[in-house]
């Protein structure tokens, strides 16, 4: 079942859900956090309106700067402005930013220790048609291996806009991963977040979860269907929320896998060095569990509809379904 | 005002910021020789006459900000910084030490009062436009205080830098001043064999730059050309400084095999007998 305790959305398994893209979240929340704090400024790389920054530059458009498509510069024009004592949130397309101008963050943002939040939309597979140039897959990985550098990836558009909120409040520099396509409500504005903590989303009604699944981004709708599914078929699961890859609710997880002794994850990005890496090393480390990875597997995408691409890249509910019935035979 | 008393005094100091850096880089064994020894009269010109600064609060809110984008010229940095009374002239011999804060490119982590970290080439020109817009977002577009980037030439090669002069020119950015190092050499030789960079006057001004040229071991013709700039309004301002790599000592004066090698003991002593004559 939902978990009572977190007020999700009542009609999320409606056929008629409401469907938002997690993007547009951010595009609310950067107002809101524009109003709330005068240093807020914002800069784009020529996609303000793909990218919802466009209510932020109608609204304070003398702290609105458009950089052109120079995404190298976006960044660094970001870090000055930091150095000044603002609050610079810059966006662009994931594959070009963190994509093209990785360097530049490392030195100018994290080395140098000023803040600044990178937001790259369009992220993952559900880019659909425009095909594999612009299907970030591996910008998990460019930043989580970033020190000085946090990566938060919401699960949906209600989440996007806390997480935003609460990023221009954060002292540390961050990358906020987003989705272009709509994805269903899956969190009220009742639901607790905060940066560093993971929340179970689904468990079993009673006893205990034989299987932990740990979904980061607009995934999370699809495990969800799965978790449901599952349970019908008698397999308990309980279903966490990894809107925060770094810093990682280390206790959370340990709490998981020492429930379940195994796991899935499922993330829209490369399977290598992405969300499901890091529940890896922090278990093989402290507690070696069974995982099975739902992600994208050492290829680039293709163009196509973002349903037809999470389903032929395995990513979908009967993917995650698959992975779960896998690793429960692995169980120790 | 710049008296002759005050450049006799100008001159005395770039001296002994050579003999400084020199001296550094003996220990350090690696490092960079001719560009620090090139921009010893600039880097001396602004701490000891052009900025508003502290080194006693370095954090001083309304000093100007100055931004070296070629991090690897830092032994010119550090050595004008420890005799601006910044930190000990001592501690100059731990450059590229284990645990020393004198990084082999600089890290404001470890020294707080520089304004950024540097080294690869390209973003400084950004940040300092950054910088530069956000202080008119808070003072409006007669802001008193200026913002500079030191730039290479060799740097004018990446991408990033002419995204950041296309930027500063759209914005009109008249407290934003860029001083171009035009010692024509980069790692592997002259910069119009490497990546031919003229018509460079021409390049910033089709940008909507300001240019200036100058020479850049010419106190007198800087200070009037940093006092242009600042009358200049809808603009923001390059300085091109066209300067002898290696200056002051001969063997080293245009030879690019300097720029990216440190001196040998042996080499130190003749550089820094010519130094100290």
């Amino acid at each position: 079942m939902l978990n009572p305790k977190l007020k999700l959305n009542p009609k999320i398994f409606n056929e008629d859900v409401e469907q938002v893209p997690i993007r547009r979240g951010f595009g609310e929340g950067l107002l809101i956090a524009g109003e709330a704090d005068k240093n807020v400024v914002a800069l784009c790389a020529d996609l303000t309106e793909s990218t919802q920054m466009h209510f932020f530059a109608n609204k304070f458009p003398e702290r609105f700067v458009q950089v052109g498509v120079a995404e190298q510069n976006l960044v660094t024009v970001a870090s000055g402005m930091a150095t000044m004592g603002k609050i610079p949130f810059c966006s662009s397309y994931a594959m070009f930013s963190p994509g093209r101008n990785w360097e530049q963050i490392r030195t100018t943002i994290a080395y140098n220790d000023r803040k600044v939040i990178i937001v790259g939309s369009h992220s993952g597979i559900s880019v659909g048609p425009d095909g594999g140039t612009h299907q970030a897959l591996e910008d998990i990985a460019l930043m989580r291996v970033m020190p000085n550098m946090e990566v938060l990836s919401p699960c949906d558009a209600i989440e996007a806009k806390k997480a935003t909120q609460e990023l221009a409040k954060s002292k540390k520099s961050a990358y906020l991963r987003l989705v272009r396509e709509k994805t269903p409500i899956i969190t009220t504005e009742e639901t607790p977040f905060h940066i560093g903590k993971s929340e179970i989303f689904w468990l079993p009604d009673v006893g205990f979860a034989q299987v932990g699944i740990i979904v980061t981004g607009g995934l999370m709708y699809k495990a969800l269907l799965a978790a449901k599914e599952l349970e019908a078929e008698g397999i308990k699961t309980k279903v966490m929320n990894l809107a925060s890859i770094k810093p990682l609710d280390v206790n959370a997880v340990l709490d998981l896998a020492k429930e379940t002794k195994c796991l899935v994850t499922v993330e829209e990005h490369q399977v290598a060095c992405g969300a499901g890496s890091a529940i890896a090393e922090v278990l093989a480390e402290n507690f070696p569990t069974p995982i099975e990875f739902v992600g994208v597997r050492d290829q680039f995408g293709q163009s196509g509809t973002p349903s037809e691409l999470i389903e032929h890249y395995n990513m979908g509910k009967d993917a995650i379904k698959e992975a779960v019935k896998k690793v429960l035979k692995r169980k120790i | 005002m710049l008296t002759d008393e005050k450049i006799l005094e100008l001159e005395k100091k770039a001296n002994d910021i050579r003999i400084s850096i020199i001296e550094m880089l003996v220990p350090a064994k690696s490092g960079h020789t001719a560009g620090p020894l090139g921009m010893a009269d600039i880097f001396t010109l602004f701490y000891f006459h052009i900025l508003k600064h502290d080194s006693q609060n370095p954090s001083w809110e309304d000093r100007d900000r100055l931004v070296l984008s070629n991090g690897h010229i830092c032994p010119v940095y550090y050595a004008t910084m420890a005799h601006a009374g910044y930190f000990p002239v001592e501690e100059l011999q731990t450059l590229r030490k284990l645990g020393s804060r004198l990084q082999g490119h600089p890290h404001r982590e470890y020294m707080p009062w520089l304004e950024t970290s540097s080294g690869p080439l390209g973003s400084g020109l950004s940040q300092a436009s950054g910088m530069a817009l956000a202080d008119r977002i808070d003072h409006g577009a007669n802001t008193s205080r200026l913002i500079y980037a030191f730039l290479s030439d060799g740097e004018l090669n990446e991408g990033n830098t002419w995204e950041g002069v296309m930027l500063a020119g759209k914005y009109k950015l008249r407290n934003l001043i860029a001083i171009v190092d035009r010692n024509n050499i980069q790692i592997e030789g002259v910069t119009e064999e490497v990546m031919p960079l003229e018509p460079l006057a021409d390049k910033w001004r089709a940008f909507n730059w300001h240019v200036i040229e100058v020479s850049g071991h010419d106190f007198r013709a800087l200070d009037e050309a940093l006092k242009e700039a600042q009358a200049v309004y809808e603009k923001p301002t390059v300085i091109i400084a066209h300067t002898i790599p290696g200056k002051g000592v001969s063997f080293m004066e245009r030879d690019y095999k300097w720029h990216g090698k440190a001196p040998t003991k042996e080499e130190a002593e003749k550089a820094l007998l010519e130094l100290r004559k």
